[in-house]
C-alpha cells in the first residue's frame, strides 16, 4: 500500500469562487501520476467517503498531465463567509486526502 | 517577428509587498508594462458588501509608490485591476485617493484613466426580466430582491475597457473589478500580441511569484510575450520557474485547468506546453483564446445581520469528553430563557474538535487535551447579537454538566471584555453571468494628475 504522501508533493484545498471547493493533488513524478490514474483508486466514491458526503458532491475529477496533478471539484455546503462557515478561503479542507492509501 | 513585450508583476495582490531588489531587477529588464491585480473574492463577502478594502492602506501606498514612480520615470503604463480589493465605487475611490497622494508627494504628473465597473440596479432588473442573467454552477438563480439588497454590484471586466483607456493615452489605468489577467493582457493585445498567450501569461502573473518555486505572494515576476510563446522569469535569486510550478499554478483556484472561462471567451489550454529552460525560466506555448458571446461575471454581497463573538477555551477532560451534549444542553437552556422565535443564530466553533472542517470533519470524537471555543452569534441587530452572545457565554461558563468536578467555571477567557462586536455580516448574494454588448459598457474617465492639481 502507498500512502498519499508517498505519491504526492502537494495536497491542498482552496475556493474556486465562493460556491466551489477544489482539492488539488500534485504527484511527485510522471510515474506516480500515471500509476494513480491507471489504478482507478482515486475515485469519486473514495473521496466522497473520505469527506462523508454523497458521491454526487464530487462534481468533477480532472487529471492534468502537464502538472502531474489531479483536481477534485466539490460544492461548498456553506458559501464562503456566510454565517456558520468555518473556512472562508477553503484552504484547510485537504486533510482527509492525506489518510488515503492506494494499492499500486 | 514581433519584438518581445515584457510585463512586470510586482506582487500577487497590491499591498502584499515585494522586495525592492526584485522590483529593481524587474525594472532593469526594461519592461513595457507594470501591472498588478489588486483584488480577490477569497477574503469573503464582507469587503465587497461593506465597501472596504481587505488590504492595508499603508501597504497599498508603499507598493504603489514604487510602481508609479518607476512607471512614470520610465514612461511605461501602470495598470491596476480590482482597485481596493473588491473594485466597487468606494474601493476605486479609496485607491484613487492613494494614487493622488503619491503623485503629490512625489511630484508626479500623468494621465490616469479611471474605469468604474459598478452595474446599476435598473440595468440588472431589466436584464433579469429579459433572461440575460445566468447563474454559475452551484449558485441559486438571481432574484430581484438580491439585486435590491446588495449595496455594491460589480462586473469583472475584460481587456477591452483597459484597451480603450490605453489607446486614449492613459499612462495609469485604475480599474474597478476586473478579470484577474485583464490588467496584464490588455496592453499586449492592443499591440497585436496573441490574446490566448497574453491572457494565459496574465493568469499566471496575477499571482506574481506564487507560481515560481519556491512560491511567494510577495515577490515579483516577469512575463515576456513573444509572437508564439511567453516566458516566465523570477526576479530574485531564491526562486525560479519550473515547468511544474508554472503548470501547477494553472490549476490553482480553477475548477477545470484545461478551459478557463473569462469575459468574452474561454482560454483553451488543451494544447498548452510548459517547457523548462536551463536558466530557471519556463516557456509556455499553445494557449488559445476562443471567443464566446460576451458575458461578464457579476458579484454582489448583502447584509444579513450583525455578529458578536466570544473566544474561550477549556482544559477539562471531562467537559471535552462530552462537549457535544453540553453544547446542546446550553443551547436548549438559552432558547428556554429567550423564548419562542429567538432572533439569533448561534454557532459554536470548536477548535481541537471540528472547528476547521465542521460537518466535513471525518474525526468525529474530540481527542485533544484542550479545546478552543468561539461562540458566534448573528442577529438582526447588534444589540440582539450582544444579548444572545452574553447569555450563551454565561450559561456555558456555569453549566453544571453531568460528572463535572471543576465547579468554579467551565471556560478560560483570554480577554476582558470576553465578547467582541464584529459588526455587519454579509453573504454573497450575486455571482452570476450577465450578457452584455461590450462596446457600450464600462467607459473610462480620463484625469490629468499632477501639475494642474491644486496643492
Amino acid at each position: 500500500m502507498k500512502k498519499m504522501l508517498d505519491l504526492a508533493r502537494v495536497v491542498r484545498s482552496k475556493n474556486s469562487g465562493p460556491y466551489e471547493l477544489v482539492l488539488d493533488v500534485i504527484l511527485k513524478d510522471d510515474q506516480s501520476f500515471e500509476a494513480l490514474r491507471e489504478s482507478g483508486q482515486f475515485s469519486p466514491q473514495r473521496i466522497a467517503s473520505a469527506y462523508g458526503v454523497p458521491v454526487t458532491d464530487i462534481r468533477r475529477i480532472v487529471w492534468f498531465q502537464p502538472a502531474n496533478a489531479v483536481k477534485v471539484v466539490m460544492p461548498r455546503h456553506i458559501v464562503s463567509g456566510s454565517p456558520g462557515d468555518s473556512d472562508v478561503y477553503g484552504a484547510q479542507q485537504h486533510a482527509p486526502l492525506l489518510d488515503l492509501e492506494f494499492d499500486l | 517577428m514581433k519584438p518581445e513585450f515584457k510585463i512586470l508583476s510586482p506582487t500577487a495582490i497590491l499591498g502584499y509587498g515585494f522586495p525592492v531588489e526584485s522590483f529593481l531587477r524587474g525594472m532593469a529588464e526594461k519592461p513595457d508594462l507594470i501591472a498588478v491585480d489588486a483584488g480577490s473574492t477569497d477574503p469573503g463577502p464582507y469587503y465587497l458588501g461593506a465597501g472596504k478594502s481587505f488590504t492595508d492602506r499603508a501597504g497599498v501606498k508603499r507598493d504603489l509608490r514604487y510602481m508609479l514612480s518607476a512607471g512614470v520615470r520610465a514612461a511605461i503604463p501602470v495598470v491596476i485591476g480590482t482597485a481596493g480589493g473588491s473594485g466597487a465605487a468606494p474601493h476605486l475611490e479609496w485607491c484613487r485617493q492613494i494614487v493622488l497622494e503619491i503623485a503629490r508627494e512625489e511630484g508626479l504628473s500623468f494621465q490616469m484613466a479611471v474605469i468604474p465597473t459598478d452595474v446599476d440596479r435598473e440595468t440588472l432588473h431589466e436584464a433579469l426580466d429579459e433572461g440575460r442573467i445566468e447563474a454559475l454552477d452551484l449558485v441559486p438563480p438571481l432574484t430581484h430582491h438580491a439585486i435590491d439588497a446588495s449595496p455594491h454590484i460589480v462586473a469583472q471586466i475584460g481587456v477591452e475597457p483597459f484597451m480603450r483607456a490605453l489607446a486614449a493615452g492613459a499612462q495609469v489605468v485604475l480599474a474597478g473589478r476586473a478579470y484577474d489577467p485583464a490588467c496584464f493582457a490588455a496592453l499586449p493585445i492592443l499591440r497585436g500580441y496573441d490574446p490566448g498567450l497574453a491572457l494565459h501569461c496574465g493568469k499566471i502573473l496575477e499571482c506574481a511569484a506564487i507560481a515560481a518555486s519556491p512560491g511567494s505572494g510577495s515577490d515579483c515576476a516577469l512575463g515576456v510575450l513573444r509572437e508564439d510563446s511567453f516566458i516566465l522569469k523570477a526576479l530574485s535569486a531564491e526562486r525560479q520557474f519550473t515547468a511544474e510550478s508554472a503548470a501547477a499554478h494553472t490549476l490553482y483556484e480553477k475548477s477545470d485547468p484545461y478551459f478557463l472561462p473569462g469575459p468574452g471567451g474561454v482560454l483553451d489550454l488543451t494544447g498548452c506546453r510548459f517547457i523548462e529552460q536551463p536558466d530557471g525560466t519556463v516557456e509556455v506555448r499553445g494557449s488559445k483564446h476562443v471567443p464566446r458571446p460576451y458575458q461578464v461575471k457579476l458579484e454582489g454581497a448583502r447584509p444579513v445581520g450583525f455578529r458578536t463573538l466570544a473566544i474561550a477555551g477549556t482544559r477539562d477532560p471531562i467537559m471535552i469528553g462530552s462537549i457535544d451534549s453540553i453544547i446542546e444542553a446550553v443551547q436548549a437552556r438559552v432558547a428556554g430563557i429567550l423564548g419562542e422565535g429567538s432572533p439569533a443564530r448561534v454557532f459554536f466553533h470548536l477548535y481541537g474538535k471540528n472547528g476547521v472542517m465542521g460537518h466535513l470533519e471525518p474525526a468525529k470524537e474530540a481527542r485533544a487535551h484542550e479545546l478552543g471555543i468561539v461562540i458566534e452569534v448573528v442577529a438582526e441587530t447588534q444589540e440582539q447579537a450582544d444579548t444572545v452572545c452574553s447569555l450563551t457565554r454565561s450559561t456555558l461558563l456555569h453549566y453544571g454538566y453531568p460528572g463535572r468536578v471543576a465547579t468554579a467555571g467551565n471556560l478560560a477567557f483570554p480577554f476582558s471584555p470576553s465578547d467582541v462586536r464584529a459588526g455587519t455580516v454579509y453573504e454573497f448574494s450575486i455571482y452570476h453571468l450577465l450578457a452584455i454588448d461590450e462596446a457600450t459598457m464600462f467607459p473610462f474617465r480620463m484625469e490629468s494628475i499632477g501639475e494642474e492639481l491644486p496643492q
